[in-house]
């Protein structure tokens, strides 16, 4: 099945590089690996890379627009710093009108109070992604909203694996009735349509939570939809290996079924389930996101890449200040990062499926 | 076949009625209802509340009640709206339309482009344009469609060559027929072209490496030996047999479609079931809900079965208790 950007966890598809190709796509794959890891370790020392606190609100700087990083020239670095803005000064308050201040500078460090990159003056007010009506830096709420945007792929994935892969070798290690049974189960959850049902299950969702069972709810939610079509396909591989000289062996040998399933059969499903979870992590980043940006998933005050985008839903909001689709733009590259190292790890499980091409 | 068709309707019967169930027993069990936020107004006394209640049944254990929508709808009753008081199949019938209208016009699209696209690609392997092709489909498959719809409308915004949002002009009523047309083709452009571009790089991708699969087929190194002309070999008889398989996705990309609208919908302010859904959900709105899971899992089915018939028709080979034990 086809997947666009919004759409269910579904089959592979195959990264054909042509004959000579391979190294070049390896590379890719090593951007994308990093870029990834640069992500998450942001997320992870969000409060040290962030400059505010996701919900500070700079009351006289609503809808500012991004300042522009200058590099100053080297002779300076020392005196003064490498990087410095430029202030800026809202002077029409009704059209959010901002001014630029040319001849004064902040200065930025790196490591300067704390931070990974921040103003020397503790006073100083920089906004580098702009802000939101409320004066909320947008870079700093970008950086915390990454931990909850990017949690959410890694936690969805390890339930629905665990959970998708348990139901696939249970069903295709033991066949006959149960096979059938959890295969019917599996159709049903995989012939749901997936946004309508997610956006029904939403309603559970009851609004005094904490932001933290919040997150666990939706990604329960979300795994729930996506266990299926992961163990259909286990259950395949299982049913294939059952067969296998091996396995007889094992069994003739007198092993127990868990020693078995855990030593031989699960090993042999294991390729295809590292390269189908990689690839499912986007599905899961971009449901919260869908979910978040229709009002129904992460709520004030906390924050993900999914709710910040949603006040692009506002068209003056849209027009005017457009970096609030910064979120947007982190969303794609994650996606994207994990499209490329999934199409690459398979090519390095299974050289046959690129090699033939 | 009739057999097989039969079986299959069959077979969406239970489906239907797990995810009924399913649905009904979360929106039920939501914490609050959609009188709760009416026993706020202190200008509606509790005991009309409570008549309202038992109007549409509430208070009964949810089983009964699940049983009794069920019953409902078996006679083509969809049951009455909580919040807008009419009835469901009425508030649905005004929407499924635009759902339909775009899932469809995406679909066509998708193929419209993919098909020669990936031929394309294929014919010109390797070369500067198969590598732009490809890098777009990648991109096309990683960019969220929500993002992409903010992208097109903040297109939309700057140029002003397309509507935001919306299906017709405020002055739709006063148009001409052709006016009319040319007016929903115009607002249909952008949403189209969000919901068509994830499914449009997808199947370029799989059409490429079918025709590229074909090429070694032992056919077609016959049909070149006979000195077919290479653009009959291609068309006649690698593209023909490299589209059967994409003849079944056609129809679960409908499916794909119809949820990836849902979505589009909300963010581009279309009037569709995705649209209407997702109202029902914030107020709890319990039968409208199902009403649309119900239409909107209805659809989905219809198109994969759509998708085996046309199978059916296309290629005659298919063995049909295989392709039942193969799903």
């Amino acid at each position: 099945m086809i997947e666009p950007g919004g759409g269910v966890a579904g089959e592979l598809v195959v990264a054909e590089p042509g004959p000579g190709r391979r190294s070049r796509w390896r590379w890719r794959a090593g951007i994308s690996g990093a870029v990834l890891a640069f992500l998450y370790l942001t997320a992870a020392a969000a409060p040290w890379v962030a400059l505010y606190p996701p919900n500070r609100q700079h009351r006289d700087a609503p809808n500012a627009p991004p300042m522009r990083l200058h590099v100053n020239p080297p002779a300076r670095w020392a005196s003064e710093s490498v990087l410095y803005v430029h202030p800026q000064r809202l002077v029409d308050s009704l059209r959010r009108r901002y001014e630029v201040d040319r001849s004064a500078r902040i200065p930025l460090r790196f490591g300067a109070r704390g931070h990974l990159l921040a103003p020397v003056d503790p006073d100083a007010r920089v906004l580098l992604v702009g802000s939101d009506a409320l004066g909320r830096d947008l870079y700093s709420r970008l950086v915390y909203g990454a931990r909850v945007s990017l949690a959410v792929g890694l936690v969805g994935v390890a339930i629905s694996t665990v959970v998708g892969m348990t139901v696939g070798v249970v069903a295709g290690y033991s066949g006959g009735w149960t096979d059938n049974l959890l295969m019917r189960v599996c159709e049903i959850m995989m012939a749901l349509p997936a946004f309508y049902f997610l956006l029904a299950l939403s309603a559970v969702i009851p609004p005094g939570l904490s932001p933290a069972e919040t997150f666990l709810l939706i990604v329960a939610l979300m795994s729930f939809i996506r266990w299926a079509g992961f163990a259909r396909v286990v259950r395949g591989i299982v049913a294939g290996i059952r067969e296998l000289e091996y396995v007889q062996a094992a069994r003739a040998l007198g092993a127990s079924t868990p020693r078995i399933l855990l030593r031989h059969v699960v090993p042999a499903a294991s390729g295809y389930a590292i390269v189908a979870s990689t690839l499912a992590i986007p599905g899961f980043i971009l449901g919260e996101s869908a979910l978040s940006l229709l009002g129904l998933g992460i709520q004030e005050p906390s924050t993900s890449w999914g709710s910040l985008l949603s006040d692009a839903q506002n068209l003056t909001n849209l027009d005017r200040y457009p970096w609030i689709l910064a979120p947007g733009v982190l969303i794609a590259v994650t996606t994207m990062a994990f499209n490329f190292l999934g199409d690459q790890i398979r090519d390095r499980l299974d050289p046959r499926a690129t090699a033939e091409r | 076949m009739l057999a097989f068709l039969l079986r299959r309707i069959a077979q969406m019967v239970p489906l239907l009625l797990g995810i009924t169930f399913i649905s009904f027993l979360v929106v039920g069990l939501a914490p609050g209802d959609f009188f709760s936020a009416l026993a706020m107004n202190p200008s509606i006394s509790p005991d009309a509340i409570a008549a309202m209640k038992r109007e549409f049944g509430y208070g009964q254990p949810l089983v009964v009640r699940y049983l009794a929508w069920l019953g409902q709808v078996v006679r083509g009753d969809l049951g009455l709206s909580v919040a807008h008081r009419i009835g469901v199949a009425t508030l649905i019938g005004q929407r499924v339309g635009n759902t339909l209208l775009l899932a469809v016009a995406a679909l066509i699209v998708t193929w419209a482009a993919a098909i020669p696209l990936g031929v394309l690609v294929a014919v010109r392997r390797g070369r500067l344009s198969d590598r732009a092709l490809s890098l777009f489909a990648f991109l096309g498959m990683s960019v969220p469609n929500f993002f992409l719809a903010f992208l097109l409308l903040r297109l939309a915004l700057f140029t002003g060559w397309f509507p935001v949002g919306g299906t017709v002009s405020l002055d739709y009523e006063q148009l001409s027929l052709a006016g009319k047309l040319a007016d929903r083709l115009h607002h249909l452009v952008l949403p189209t072209i969000v919901l068509a571009t994830g499914g449009m790089a997808g199947l370029m991708r799989l059409m490429r490496g079918a025709i590229l699969e074909l090429q070694r087929a032992d056919f077609v190194r016959t049909a070149r030996a006979k000195g077919l002309p290479e653009r009959v070999v291609l068309f006649k008889h690698v593209l023909r047999n490299a589209l059967n398989p994409f003849v079944t996705l056609a129809g679960y990309e409908l499916g794909t479609l119809l949820g990836g609208a849902a979505l589009v919908e909300n963010v581009m302010n279309l009037q569709g079931l995705g649209a209407l859904m997702l109202e029902a959900v914030m107020a709890l709105d319990i039968y409208l809900v199902m009403g649309s899971v119900l239409i909107g899992s209805a659809m989905l089915l219809v198109g994969n079965l759509l998708a085996d018939v046309a199978l059916m028709a296309v290629d005659p080979r298919i063995d049909f208790s295989r392709l039942e034990a193969a799903r």
